[in-house]
C-alpha cells in the first residue's frame, strides 16, 4: 500500500509538472493518502478575477478543484488510468480572501468500473470554512484506444454526420 | 464603439485571469462571441494534447460574466454563485469559442447557459449552466 501510495504521489508531482496549465499556475500536490489529494495554488496578481477586490478568478478555483479532484482518483485506482472529467459542479461559498495561497482537498468516495465520483473544498485558511465546494465525476480508462498525440489529428468522421459544404 | 462594446472590453480587460488565459470577445449587435486562442500553457493532459478541464470551465465562466456585462450596466462584476459544467468532447490543441444565453435575469440572480466549441458549432465541447449574484447601479 505504501508503495502505491509513493507511486500515486509521483504520478501526482507528474500530473503538476507536466500539465502545463497546471504548471502556469504553480500546482503544488501537499499530499496523496489512500483515495484524498491536498494541492496548493500560490496567490498572484495574473491570477486574480475582480481588480477592484482582489480576489482570486473562480475559473482558477475550478482549475484546482478539477486537479486535485483528478489526483483523488488517482489515488484510489489500484493502477494508473487515464482519466476524463464528465461534469463538474462547483458551489462559491464566500469570496477568497486576497494575499492567500488557495488550497483544495479532494475525495474520491466511489469507483465503478467506469466512473470515478470525487468531492473537494476549496480553502484559504480553514476546510471546514471553504470558499468553494465541488462534486465531479470523471470517466474512467478515457483514453482507451487513443493513442498519444490523437487529438493532433482532425476528429473522425462521424456517422449521419453533416456532409461537408 | 456602443456602451455595451466599451463595457464588454473594459470588464474582459480588467480581468487579470483572462488576460492570463489569451480570452477575448467579439460583439456583433447585441450578440456576443468570445475567443480562447489556443496557446501551449493551456493544456491539461500533455499526451493527447488536450486544454485543461478547469481552462474551459473558466473560459465559460468569464463568458457569462463578459454577457452579463453587455446585457446592462452593472456597479460591480458579478459574483458567482454556482456554475454546473458538462464536459462533451476533449479540448483539441485549436481556437475554443463559447456564446452565452442569459435565461433570466432578475434584481439580484442571473442564470446563464453557456456553450463552448471548436471547429463546429453544432458540435459543442463543453457546456456551463451558472448562477450570479448581482449588483445593479443605483439610477
Amino acid at each position: 500500500m505504501s508503495d502505491h501510495l509513493e507511486q500515486t504521489r509521483q504520478i501526482a508531482a507528474a500530473m503538476n509538472a507536466g500539465s502545463p496549465q497546471a504548471k502556469a499556475l504553480g500546482f503544488r500536490t501537499l499530499s496523496i493518502e489512500p483515495a484524498v489529494a491536498v494541492l496548493t495554488v500560490p496567490y498572484r496578481p495574473e491570477i486574480i478575477g475582480d481588480p477592484q477586490t482582489g480576489v482570486i478568478a473562480g475559473g482558477v478555483v475550478t482549475t484546482l478543484l478539477d486537479h486535485a479532484s483528478g489526483q483523488a482518483v488517482q489515488a484510489a485506482l489500484e493502477a494508473f488510468t487515464s482519466i476524463a472529467t464528465l461534469d463538474l459542479r462547483i458551489d462559491y461559498m464566500r469570496p477568497a480572501e486576497p494575499g492567500l495561497d488557495l488550497f483544495a482537498r479532494a475525495h474520491c468516495y466511489k469507483i465503478t468500473r467506469s466512473v470515478a465520483f470525487v468531492r473537494a473544498v476549496a480553502y484559504d485558511r480553514d476546510p471546514d470554512d471553504p470558499v468553494a465546494s465541488s462534486q465531479a465525476a470523471f470517466m474512467l480508462d478515457s483514453s482507451a484506444g487513443r493513442p498519444s498525440g490523437a487529438n493532433l489529428k482532425p476528429p473522425r468522421a462521424k456517422a449521419g454526420g453533416k456532409a461537408k459544404a | 464603439m456602443s456602451d455595451a462594446d466599451s463595457r464588454l472590453t473594459a470588464v474582459l480587460g480588467a480581468i487579470p485571469y483572462a488576460r492570463f488565459l489569451g480570452m477575448r470577445a467579439e460583439l456583433a449587435g447585441d450578440e456576443m462571441t468570445t475567443l480562447l486562442p489556443f496557446s501551449d500553457h493551456l493544456v491539461g493532459n500533455p499526451l493527447l494534447p488536450a486544454i485543461h478541464g478547469g481552462v474551459l470551465g473558466a473560459f465559460m465562466e468569464m463568458t457569462a460574466l463578459a454577457q452579463l456585462s453587455v446585457a446592462e450596466p452593472l456597479a460591480r462584476q458579478p459574483r458567482t454563485i454556482d456554475v454546473s459544467i458538462e464536459y462533451l468532447r476533449s479540448g483539441r490543441p485549436l481556437t475554443t469559442y463559447a456564446r452565452a444565453q442569459i435565461k433570466k435575469i432578475g434584481r439580484r440572480i442571473a442564470n446563464v447557459h453557456v456553450e463552448a466549441w471548436q471547429e463546429q458549432r453544432a458540435a459543442p465541447i463543453a457546456a456551463l449552466r451558472g448562477h450570479f449574484l448581482l449588483t445593479p447601479t443605483e439610477d
